[in-house]
């Protein structure tokens, strides 16, 4: 039963009947209620109670300045923190109304979240007159438009009133102006889409409520449903050449003693209720205003049945056009009176003026207009306060944005609609458009009236039941507090009191707050000003702004051209960086330690492969390449000869250890450089920059090669078999194929095999020749081990992987990952940048004072080599650690203290353990840590606290395996 | 010698049905094996003529453009930096044709293995692009002859425009990219597949 929805009018569908439940009570709807106007049309006010004082709360306003009528969302998916008046009704729907906090869902959202970015030459924030009118003349100068509106269909305020417009009702002259924006290909013209944030240079987010109107399919009575493969919602990232912001005004309350009842809502949301969804907000009704505004709801009200009991209108000059029209409904006009009280606990029962009781079920009140001018703030837009208005307007003019219709403070519609004519054809000016001649729409003339009232407070009566943010609880007492406590400028108040801090962001109570700290201050409010306004204008899901990247679209996962082997392989994954590796390959029932172990005593003991493409690979080439690795290097690279191999350590300009790999020089111009897998990127950049900013001089070309090449290296004493097997034209004796130097090689190619299951070019056409493809083979080691670095344009790294795998079958190679990798080169006290080093290390720290040249007169970093700082005795040096017990492992991190046991804090800390494994070569556990002068402490024994206890460790010399060197030319 | 050949792949060799599944508006096709080159060099200079002459057409100088020929397309990645692509040369006598013409000049890479080619084509080709790609695709400013180096999704790529009716486009992303890039597509295309 819908009580209070009259027989006829509104933009409801009549025809069809929703089911849906507030507060465990089922209840009915139409299509095109808000769940807020289904909930008053069965006389429901009350919501829920107030977050701190448990008071009763009911719907105070027709949208999104609710302060009050917060919700959760229990079906058709569980959504906390919703506004009863922004919520649209569907068939199922059902909801609680919560006392300011609400709960997420505890199972996965299974709705599509997405984005779209557009560009245009005007965006229009706003679909009501002042909007729309400057749509249309954008629009028809043949500007690229986007018109976004926060409601279910265009009119803003329109859809509220009874205005008229070319002699027809407005909303004629609205149906007829959406269906001409429809017509213009360059048009986006998009509603349920709230801008809610303004940035710099015209950059503008909107959130698109796309489905949840449609309901669900299983709530359904005909007509369409959400379609599944539909995003809920959108986030629009629009970036125009010109913002004009028609986001209309909001109207202000009045505060005075318990004006926080359920009952007690905003004059022009009363109206809106009655004209957009057929709804007497209430049947006993008085009316408390300070300006003409809210007599439109009175006498609306009036018509439709209500009983409107008063008009209190504190100021003394009444309009008198609209009390004649109160005096024919035999409605009493209170002049210069106020509303000092109220009665009622779950609903207003009476209102008190000037010692008059007046019984009612509605109050509706209306303190004046603020212009919406959040997001023309949120942009950097100053703000002018409009003494006349009591509230504050646009104060300077900005390039690129300009603010249009009751955003700027204009009251009525002849008025916003020429306003919003003139702001865009001022921006389209500006843009190189010229508007088209084309009639202007003619508003009925408006009713001449007073001027209004600015009031922010009824002073009789308990400031502690004097609610300023009604959501928040917080009241005058408490910016009397705030006062008292020395705040004296509003954003200390707003901190204070927490008043504009609430989902709605102080829509109703900011200006307010304002004036009444001003009041309380003695200060005129435009000196006091204004708290800043911040996205987002209204609150946005996280799920929205994740969109679709979320899951395995969080963040890329990268792959290497023989990922699919170590996919059939049963790789276990370590993420480095964004890429995918292979950490090990585990064989039935082995687990990491096991496989690791294996992995380890296959490659020392015999050959192993590793897929180390991800490595970052940087051509560089030019006449100065040479000079220009010296100065980024820390040792010598420009004696490199042609055909070799140099290791190279680079430093930040505070020596400090940033990179580290291998240079080969490919020509006398022209050098390939390895850089770490996590380092790619920076190392490319740190490049550019030098070479950009520093020494533009020097003739060098940078191209990135990290996914041209594939790199594997062949490690282990056996690798020279498999080597010399799958390159039988290379001479891969020691003496022909040194350590540190490297060899082109070619193998044969075939266009057939793979390809023929994968399309050709889509352009077609004649193949490219069959020809050889070149490997190139470095001796480079990372294991310590005699190893062979196979580098292949990754067109062919499947193939020659896998010929590889087959040739090294009968010397039993095992593919190893980067856990292997890591045991292998920690023994021999290989550092990995990153892990070992922390951006506090020097190459002397990490013992590796043999990789920076004396002789070099420059280089990047040698200078902090210098530093008082760069020579202390105790600085922290790469050591190894060896456990007194060989099978207890340190765990990384730990920290290394003197020992033997804990004295009292502070605790003198000597360092770190950074990697820490069990060697198959040593049949023990062994680790790295930075430990305050550890070289010289090699011998001794410090303590590592491990699970409550102190343990003693050895420290050792780095390398801890093979320390001669012997293995490395197998 | 069958058993001296070499057979090629691509990264995204495994995702032709995946493609094939997808609406006649969201057209995704992998293209692999085009042959890529960088290419720097003084676009005032002798080199660029000569490079030229080796193409048969100018270099674009004009930012986030490309021209081409019948064999191969030229398209400006920076002032002096420029990818050169023909799905119809091998890779090493593209990088050889250039060097030779650019002479010590300058300098040429081959690139042909660090990206791969999508094809990305229909109804709401730009639909999907807009989803995760900041500049404006508006067919009057983003067409045939355009070609940006862009953030799509979460990878950089070369997004080259080939009509004038945003129906039709290259996208070419880093090989290693390339999985995610894919996933990403199929991913976008679900808004435009009723179920």
């Amino acid at each position: 039963m819908n009580a209070l929805r009259l027989p006829a009018g509104g933009r409801i569908d009549r025809s069809t009947t929703y089911e849906f439940t507030f507060n465990g009570q089922r209840l009915t709807g139409h299509p095109g209620d808000t769940l807020a106007s289904a909930l008053l049309a069965h006389g429901i006010h009350r919501t829920g109670t107030s977050i701190k004082l448990g008071r009763p709360r009911g719907i105070a306003a027709a949208w999104a300045e609710d302060p009050n009528g917060l919700i959760q969302i229990e079906e058709p998916f569980p959504e906390p923190m919703l506004l009863a008046t922004t919520v649209e009704l569907t068939d199922g729907l059902t909801a609680r109304g919560i006392p300011g906090q609400g709960r997420l869902a505890d199972v996965p959202d299974s709705a599509r979240y997405d984005a779209r970015h557009s560009h245009a030459d005007l965006l229009v924030i706003g679909a009501g007159p002042t909007g729309l009118c400057a749509a249309l003349t954008a629009a028809r100068a043949g500007a690229r438009v986007v018109l976004v509106d926060e409601q279910s269909e265009a009119g803003g305020y329109l859809l509220g009133s009874t205005d008229r417009i070319d002699g027809g009702p407005a909303l004629d002259w609205v149906a007829a102006a959406t269906a001409e924006l429809a017509g213009f290909a360059d048009v986006l013209h998009l509603q349920r889409t709230t801008a809610f944030g303004h940035f710099d240079d015209g950059f503008v987010l909107a959130l698109e409520r796309r489905t949840d109107h449609l309901g669900t399919p299983t709530h359904v009575l005909g007509g369409e449903t959400a379609p599944p493969h539909k995003s809920r919602q959108r986030v629009w990232r629009i970036r125009a050449r010109h913002v004009l912001v028609a986001a209309g005004a909001h109207e202000r309350p009045v505060v005075f003693s318990d004006n926080d009842r359920p009952g007690i809502m905003l004059a022009g949301g009363a109206r809106t209720y009655l004209h957009r969804y057929g709804v007497l907000a209430g049947r006993d009704v008085v009316v408390f205003t300070t300006n003409d505004s809210a007599y439109a709801a009175a006498v609306d009200l009036a018509d439709a049945g209500a009983r409107v009991h008063a008009v209190v209108d504190a100021r003394a000059a009444t309009p008198a056009a609209w009390v004649q029209k109160c005096v024919r409904r035999g409605i009493p006009v209170r002049a210069g009176r106020l509303v000092t009280g109220t009665e009622g606990v779950e609903r207003i029962t009476a209102v008190a003026v000037a010692g008059e009781r007046i019984p009612c079920d509605l109050l509706l009140v209306s303190g004046g207009w603020n212009p919406a001018v959040h997001l023309f703030s949120q942009a950097g837009g100053t703000l002018r306060y409009d003494g006349g208005l009591g509230a504050f307007v646009p104060g300077e003019e900005r390039d690129g944005v300009s603010v249009a219709g009751g955003a700027a403070g204009v009251a009525e519609l002849g008025g916003c609609l020429a306003d919003g004519r003139r702001a865009a054809e001022g921006a389209l000016g500006g843009l190189g458009f010229v508007p088209v001649d084309s009639p202007s729409p003619v508003a009925e003339a408006h009713v001449d009236g007073q001027p209004s009232l600015v009031l922010w407070r009824v002073a009789d009566g308990d400031q502690r039941t004097q609610f300023v943010d009604l959501q928040r609880d917080a009241t005058v007492a408490d910016i009397a507090c705030a006062i008292g406590a020395g705040m004296r400028t509003v954003e200390h108040v707003k901190r204070y009191t927490t008043i504009g801090t609430a989902h709605d962001q102080g829509k109703t109570s900011g200006v307010l707050a304002s004036g009444i700290a001003a009041e309380l201050l003695g200060r005129p409010v435009g000196e006091l000003g204004t708290t800043t306004f911040r996205p987002p204008y209204t609150p946005v899901a996280f799920a929205a702004l994740a969109g679709r990247d979320r899951g395995s679209l969080f963040d890329p996962e990268r792959t290497t051209a023989v990922h699919a082997w170590h996919v059939a392989r049963g790789a276990v994954w370590e993420d480095v960086g964004q890429w995918k590796r292979p950490r090990y390959y585990p064989l039935p029932g082995e687990d990491m330690e096991a496989a690791v172990l294996r992995e380890c005593a296959a490659v020392r003991g015999g050959v192993g492969i590793l897929d180390g493409s991800t490595l970052g690979k940087i051509d560089v080439q030019g006449p100065d390449a040479a000079e220009f690795l010296n100065r980024l290097y820390t040792n010598m690279i420009a004696t490199l000869k042609v055909g070799s191999v140099r290791y190279g350590v680079m430093c930040g300009a505070d020596g400090m250890v940033i990179d580290d790999g291998t240079v080969l020089r490919l020509a006398g111009d022209r050098f390939l450089v390895y850089t770490t897998t996590g380092g790619a990127a920076a190392v490319l950049e740190w490049m550019e920059e030098w070479l950009q900013t520093e020494w533009p001089d020097l003739r060098v070309y940078l191209t990135s090669v990290t996914e041209q090449w594939a790199t594997f290296p062949v490690v282990g004493p056996r690798s020279r078999d498999v080597i010399g097997t799958v390159f039988p034209d290379v001479d891969v004796s020691n003496a022909a194929f040194p350590f540190m130097t490297w060899r082109d090689t070619v193998l044969g190619s075939n266009r057939s095999g793979h390809d023929a299951s994968t399309p050709r070019s889509a352009r077609g056409g004649r193949p490219a020749p069959d020809q050889d493809v070149p490997v190139r083979l470095a001796r480079v080691s990372f294991s310590g081990e005699l190893a062979y670095e196979v580098n292949v344009d990754s067109w062919y790294a499947r193939a020659v992987w896998e010929r590889l795998v087959a040739a090294g079958e009968r010397h039993g190679i095992t593919p190893y990952g980067t856990e292997t990798m890591h045991v292998l080169r920690a023994e021999k006290a290989y550092p990995i940048v990153g892990q070992d080093t922390d951006g506090t290390v020097t190459p002397h720290d990490l013992g590796m004072s043999w990789a920076v040249s004396k002789k070099k007169p420059f280089f990047v970093g040698k200078r902090s080599f210098h530093r008082a700082d760069n020579q202390r005795a105790d600085r922290k040096q790469l050591v190894a650690l060896l456990p007194v017990d060989r099978n207890l492992f340190l765990p990384e991190g730990s920290q290394v203290i003197e020992g033997p046991s804990v004295p009292e804090p502070p605790i003198p800390m000597l360092g770190h353990v950074t990697s820490s494994y069990r060697s198959a070569a040593l049949e023990r556990t062994f680790a790295l840590a930075l430990v305050k002068a550890g070289r010289t402490r090699i011998g001794e024994t410090v303590h590592v606290p491990v699970a409550g206890a102190l343990v003693p460790v050895e420290v050792a010399e780095p390398v801890v395996f093979d320390p001669e060197g012997a293995r490395r030319d197998g | 010698m069958t058993a001296d050949l070499l057979a090629r792949s691509g990264p995204l060799q495994s995702w032709t049905d995946r493609f094939a599944a997808l609406p006649d508006t969201v057209q995704v096709v992998a293209t692999p094996h085009v042959a890529m080159a960088d290419l720097r060099v003084d676009p005032a200079g002798p080199a660029a003529a000569d490079v030229a002459g080796f193409l048969g057409v100018d270099l674009p100088t004009a930012p986030s453009t490309y021209v081409e020929t019948d064999s191969v397309r030229v398209i400006w990645l920076g002032p002096d930096e420029w990818l050169v692509t023909s799905p119809f040369r091998a890779p090493r006598a593209l990088e050889a044709g250039l060097r030779d013409a650019v002479a010590g000049r300058g300098a040429v890479v081959d690139v042909s293995g660090q990206r791969t080619t999508l094809g990305l084509a229909g109804a709401n080709a730009r639909d999907v692009l807009s989803g995760g790609c900041a500049i404006d695709l508006h067919p009057a400013v983003f067409r045939r002859g355009a070609a940006a180096q862009t953030l799509l999704g979460l990878t950089g790529v070369v997004l080259v425009a080939l009509d004038d009716t945003a129906t039709s486009y290259e996208i070419l992303v880093r090989s290693s990219f390339a999985p995610y890039l894919a996933s990403w597509l199929l991913d976008a295309a679900t808004e435009h597949t009723p179920t």
